[in-house]
């Protein structure tokens, strides 16, 4: 797969990342690259500190140990708006919309960074205020169309079903046009039809607009599908990272599975 | 039935984008203008600009205030009289220290006073969250309170404690002191209100909006998208603030006239509150419904035992109106919680569908 | 580029009001200082009584209950107007109690079932609405007069050590303390205690334990309105029974967030941090500024607190979570 696809140079680097809740170790160790243009998906039992790992890459959990590399800054720990702003969006496992706000709505807040106007021409509303709104709503008009959402634009985002929700968060992580895409679960509690739109969107992203995608995901047959190269976590450390079909043969990832199926 | 909105297509985003994308609403809207700057002045008694209108707009303004804070960005304050007691006496130290100063200038500038306060009394917004934020708006409320008491300087040293509006005029007619007539203390806070009920409605259409309510729905997510809790809260603290500030400077400059620290008191800082839950979080129209509503409620109750022909000791009375103003509260809420505002709403989508529900 | 003008004069000596007179104060006269946080400490277990009410149904049904002080005041207003119509202590204590049972069961019925799962501003708001129905219905059966509450605590001054203390004010210690420790065993080792606490943690597993939601609500709700009653008693002995004791239960706000929404030990500590700050600062630093600062140095104080442990007195520092 890799010789047909163009992927570049290192774009993340996590170094021997350790973070802890008070006691309990939630990462122990961790090293990974994500390169630009793949698809790198970061698979692992529940609690294994996929999502935890997340959070240290956007800046919201601040790890104890180790750095983070993106665009060429080497940091201890990254910041929520550092990391937004230097063009790392995301969606997560349990979906955080902003639920009184419209499809449209959700999708504009990604846009919030891009939008510069202040507070003054937008209180009269006119001019360049206006100007930029428009361009920015054109701009989310395309993402609802490559989503194939426009029937709920307007409706509250609260009422939709959970499927379409997971969509919409999808939406607003692409509206900042991220360089790193991070999913976590983006397909999880989907029915099968879903599953496949959901890839779709995915895989569309990567190509169409070349955008790094950093994927937890915990169907196997998806994450073979769909990525490039795969990291395996267990109990907060890296257990196999390569491509997937090296993976899927690695006697730690069979072992960690199975012992998961006996929890 | 005209409400709806069939054959209107919309053809581009900036149509789509307007205030009033509906033409029915937009009639609406030009009616009530004409009401509100023709109709009104021209048949109100000067008892019904004094005792309902004036003060229902002044309240309309700060429940916007309030409600930019709490609906739109959901930090609940009970400071609101604080914010309002630096805006009115701003306004007063700025008419006395500068008699020249047009009026709309000083309105506007107790409300960048206010702010800045407001953004001082914002900061905990930054580190506590829901009631443990509103219970620390309330240092707000009484030190701001204690502050405009104690501190002479703030009303000149007037012996009696009380700040007076001095007589100013704008246009050729006295517009504040006691000799401007209702009339045109109504002018002038009808335009104030109207404009910045306008300026509130596009702020929060806009960008500023977003990251408020945003930061309301999931603080976290907004975070980690880009929205900065620091400025999205500071801004809504300082914005509300502003407004209250304005409302408090025409609370004293076109509707009391003359004040104590006191009118500024903790029932003041409910009364707002109120008035945008009873009208509806989230919700400009809904500032200036629930505005409505407590301003006239009180004065129904006090005139309805005579109405009926009852004689109340008026103690007794004063006893009555504040329970059935309890339980009217607790209706309203449990009735629809979302506030009037959406009742409105409700049945401006029935009639939109009327006479086929589907 | 020190000049030694008046204006650095002036400075010092404000600084060294600020800074330095008070404490020695503190050192040049320590029984006068014990006294006044004795007196600090006592009014503090005052506030400690309101904010347990707050506390107790906060934790059981998630409320916050605006009306804690409405229930002060009412609950004194009913003991206090049975016994000018002559009923004899006791039974007009248990009269008001029961009364405090009642206000319970029409709140739960009538306000917090029709709002079960709605956010919390709204139920907030709706205790506001109660706060305003209690007052005015209070006043409205008993009269708006001040009302002198005694129910026989002795209340004669004595002396230890050169303090001046009030006997009363060690009664209400005493009964304060009494109650919190009820409490605590109340909570430990009933069904309902236990019931409580699991409903504070998940109403789902409240349910298994096999009482009805309904009546945990009911129970709290009238625990709550009898730790009121107490509370009523004890300022309404100092003070009088009068509308402003619904005010002075506002104070038991910065306790509340001093202390942590959810801590009994957290509301106890912080009324007693607060009484005593309180004072202190009245006393010492008070008449530098004017005076009349409690109004507002409760809040201040708890404010600036929290801008150094969100979590308050007894909170666990939590990370949220995504
Ligand atoms: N905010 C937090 N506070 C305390 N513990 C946490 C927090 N976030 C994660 N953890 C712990 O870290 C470990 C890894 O969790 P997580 O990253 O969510 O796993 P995964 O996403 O792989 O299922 C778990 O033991 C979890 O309990
Ligand atoms: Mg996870």
């Amino acid at each position: 797969m890799n010789e047909t696809r163009n992927i570049g140079d290192t774009l993340l680097k996590v170094d021997n990342i350790s973070l802890s809740f008070g006691g309990v170790k939630a990462i122990t160790g961790v090293s990974l690259e994500i390169r630009e243009r793949e698809i790198c998906a970061i698979i692992g039992p529940n609690g294994a500190g996929k999502t935890s790992m997340l959070n240290v890459i956007n800046g919201f959990y601040h790890p104890q140990e180790g750095t983070i590399t993106f665009g060429g800054e080497v940091r201890k720990q990254m910041r929520p708006h550092l990391a937004a702003a230097g063009g790392i969006a995301r969606t997560f496992q349990n979906v955080a919309l902003f639920t009184g706000m419209s499809t449209l709505d959700n999708i504009m807040t990604g846009r919030n960074l891009k939008m510069k106007k202040n507070f003054l021409w937008q209180a009269l509303n006119i001019g360049p205020a206006r100007k930029e709104e428009l361009e920015h709503r054109e701009f989310v008009e395309h993402i609802i169309d490559f989503l194939e959402i426009e029937a709920i634009r307007k409706t509250p985002v609260g009422r939709l079903p959970y499927g379409l929700q997971k969509r919409v968060e999808l939406g607003r992580a692409l509206a900042a046009e991220p360089k790193l895409l991070l999913l976590d679960e983006p397909m999880a509690g989907m029915n099968v039809e879903e599953k496949e739109d959901m890839c779709r969107f995915i895989l569309d992203t990567n190509d169409e607009f070349g955008t790094t995608i950093g994927l937890i995901e915990h169907d196997m047959g998806v994450v073979m599908d769909l990525s490039d190269h795969v990291v395996v976590l267990d109990h907060g450390e890296k257990i196999a990272d390569g491509v997937p079909d090296v993976v899927r043969a690695d006697q730690n990832v069979i072992d960690a599975y199975l012992g998961v199926a006996h929890d | 039935m005209l409400y709806r909105e069939s054959g209107q297509y919309k053809t581009s985003y900036t149509d789509d984008q307007a205030i009033f994308p509906l033409k029915q609403d937009r009639w609406l809207m030009a009616i009530a203008l004409v009401i509100a700057f023709v109709v009104i002045p021209l048949t109100s008694s000067e008892y019904m600009l004094e005792a309902v209108i004036i003060p229902f707009l002044i309240f309309a303004l700060a429940a916007i205030g309030l409600n930019l804070l709490a609906g739109y960005c959901g930090q609940i304050s009970l400071g609101t009289g604080g914010f309002m007691a630096v805006g009115g006496y701003t306004a007063y130290k700025l008419t006395t220290s500068l008699p020249d100063m047009n009026m709309i200038i000083v309105f506007l500038l107790s409300g960048v006073a206010a702010a800045f306060v407001g953004i001082m009394f914002g900061i905990p917004s930054l580190r506590i969250k829901g009631f443990y934020l509103a219970v620390a708006t309330l240092a707000a409320q009484f030190f701001l309170q204690w502050l405009f008491n104690k501190v002479e300087w703030f009303y000149n040293y007037n012996p009696s404690g009380t700040i007076t509006a001095p007589p100013r005029e704008m246009f050729g007619f006295v517009v504040t002191g006691p000799h401007a007539t209702a009339e045109a203390r109504y002018m002038i806070t009808l335009v104030v209100v109207a404009v910045l009920a306008l300026v509130a409605k596009n702020l929060t259409r806009g960008h500023i909006g977003r990251s408020w309510m945003a930061i309301r729905d999931m603080d976290i997510a907004a975070e980690i998208i880009g929205i900065r809790p620091l400025h999205a809260k500071l801004s809504a603290f300082a914005i509300s603030s502003f407004y209250c500030g304005v409302a408090g400077s025409l609370f004293v400059f076109t509707w009391l006239g003359s004040v104590e620290t006191e009118a500024f008191n903790i029932n003041l800082s409910f009364q707002v509150l109120f008035m945008v839950i009873i009208g509806g979080l989230g919700s400009i129209l809904g500032s200036f419904i629930g505005a409505a509503f407590i301003t006239a409620v009180p004065i129904l109750l006090t005139n309805a035992p005579q109405f009926f022909g009852f004689n109340l000791p008026i103690d007794l009375q004063k006893h009555f109106e504040v329970m059935i103003f309890g339980v009217l509260i607790i209706f309203f809420v449990i009735v629809e919680p979302h506030g009037l505002a959406r009742l409105w709403q409700i049945t401006k989508e029935k009639l939109r569908l009327w006479p086929f529900p589907y | 580029m020190f000049r030694q003008n008046g204006s650095f004069a002036k400075t010092m000596e404000v600084l060294n009001a600020i800074f330095v007179l008070p404490f020695v104060d503190m050192f040049t006269e320590p029984v006068f200082f014990a006294e006044v946080v004795v007196g600090g400490l006592l009014t503090g277990v005052m506030y400690s009584l309101v904010a347990l009410g707050f506390v107790l149904i906060f934790k059981a049904s998630g409320v916050f209950n605006f009306a804690q002080g409405a229930m002060v005041l009412f609950a004194a207003l009913t003991l206090v107007g049975l016994m000018e119509k002559g009923v004899p202590v006791w039974l007009a204590l248990i009269i008001a109690a029961g009364v405090m049972v009642i206000v319970a069961v029409v709140i739960e019925k009538l306000v917090l079932r029709p709002l079960v799962n709605q956010p919390d501003i709204i139920l907030f708001m709706a205790t506001i609405g109660i706060t305003f129905f209690l007052e005015g219905f209070g006043e409205t059966v008993w009269g708006s007069d001040i009302h002198r509450l005694d129910v026989g605590i002795p209340d004669a001054t004595f002396e230890i050590g050169g303090m001046l203390l009030n006997e009363f004010d060690i009664w209400a210690a005493a009964i304060g303390a009494a109650m919190v420790a009820f409490l605590a065993l109340f909570f430990r080792y009933t069904v309902i205690g236990r019931a409580l606490r699991a409903v504070a943690d998940d109403h789902q597993a409240a349910l298994s334990v096999g009482i009805p939601l309904k009546t945990i609500w009911i129970v709290v709700w009238s625990v709550a309105g009898f730790v009121g009653l107490v509370a009523g008693i004890m300022w309404g002995t100092k003070s009088g029974v009068q509308f402003s004791l619904s005010l002075i239960a506002l104070k038991a706000l910065p306790v509340l967030i001093l202390g942590g929404f959810t801590s009994i030990p957290g509301a106890i500590v912080g009324g007693l941090i607060i009484g005593v700050g309180e004072k202190v600062a009245e006393i010492y630093w008070g008449p530098l500024i004017g005076g009349a600062i409690e109004n507002w140095f409760a809040y201040m104080l708890a404010l600036a607190f929290l801008l150094f442990r969100p979590q308050g007195l007894f909170g666990e520092k939590i990370i949220e979570r995504v």
